[in-house]
């Protein structure tokens, strides 16, 4: 029995799947769907090592390199909005955000 | 010689898998973290058996040392335990099984059908075999030549997020007494001295 391609690409569909699952079923707070997004970009860097692997080319790793560094980004600037958010309302329940709208 | 490698993949993410549903499901937002550090790790150890060392490292320092502290820290500083974690999680389940059941089957529709093509093998810009250096290694030659203007671009990106998440979380309190060194060096001597001339025999 060997691992093939095909097996980490199962993995990455099946977690890419968790993590839509989770945007839709959660209704609670944002930062659970903060967390599903970055279940999504783990999902896309597992695809990229795997063919990185596969074909025996560096360059998906640099590129799961690029990803690793926008999710950072993008969690710490997602987490500093519900900061403030929070101070503002008191809660960041999801059901209220439309009162963003201008 | 047993051959480990696929006993420990599919425990890895046999337990990849199940912690990143319980982050999903999980009633207590703290939880739901502690089992995102625990999806990092494993998927850390994915990378370890597809011989990306270093990304495997950097998801274990950046993940789990930076972003999932991170949002520990955010979940216990915003205090969200109480009333509103049981209200109205029931209707939007169903859309999500319905959703997240139909891009499952689009995803392993494409895993059944895809090909790679004969000519692909021949494309590659860095290949990985006969490789005389280590992953890291490697990973620096490539990065700091070939993809120089990314890795300057990425950097920008953090410095970015770094201001941005500065100047939206600063807060200018009202009220909080702080030494202002400016106005102390601008005192003159006429505007915080006044002599008086007080006659003798009276008080001040």
């Amino acid at each position: 029995m060997i691992i093939t391609l095909d097996h980490y690409l199962i993995v990455a569909a099946l977690l890419f799947t968790i993590g839509s699952f989770g945007i839709f079923l959660n209704r609670r707070n944002v930062i659970v769907i903060l967390m599903s997004l970055e279940l999504i970009l783990l999902a896309v860097n597992i695809n990229f090592i795997a063919f990185s692997q596969s074909l025996g080319d560096l360059v998906g790793q640099v590129f799961t390199f690029f990803v690793l560094t926008v999710a950072a980004a993008e969690s710490a600037i997602g987490l500093a909005i519900f900061v403030v958010y929070f101070r503002n309302r008191g809660d960041i329940y999801v059901g209220d955000t439309p009162i963003m709208k201008g | 010689m047993i051959n480990i490698a696929p006993i420990l993949f599919y425990v890895f993410s046999g337990v990849l898998l199940s912690a990143s549903l319980m982050v999903v499901t999980a009633r207590n937002t703290v939880h739901g973290v502690l089992f995102l550090i625990v999806a990092f790790f494993n998927a850390a150890a994915l990378f370890l058996l597809a011989h990306a060392e270093f990304i495997a490292m950097i998801l274990v320092v950046v993940y789990v040392g930076a972003v999932a502290v991170l949002f520990l820290f955010v979940v216990m500083m915003l205090n969200l335990e109480g009333g509103e974690m049981h209200r109205g999680i029931k209707g939007y389940t169903f859309m999500g099984v319905l959703i997240g059941g139909v891009l499952l089957v689009e995803l392993l529709l494409m895993g059944l059908s895809w090909y790679t093509a004969p000519e692909a093998f021949d494309l590659t810009t860095a290949p990985t075999s006969g490789l005389k250096i280590t992953n890291t290694q490697a990973l620096g030659n490539l990065l700091y030549t070939h993809y120089a203007l990314g890795f300057q671009g990425a950097g920008l990106i953090l410095l970015i997020a770094m201001i941005g998440a500065i100047v939206l979380t600063l807060r200018h309190r009202e009220g909080v007494r702080k030494q202002n060194i400016r106005d102390q060096q601008e005192r003159q001597v006429r505007e915080s001295l006044r002599l008086i001339d007080i006659p003798s025999g009276s008080g001040v």
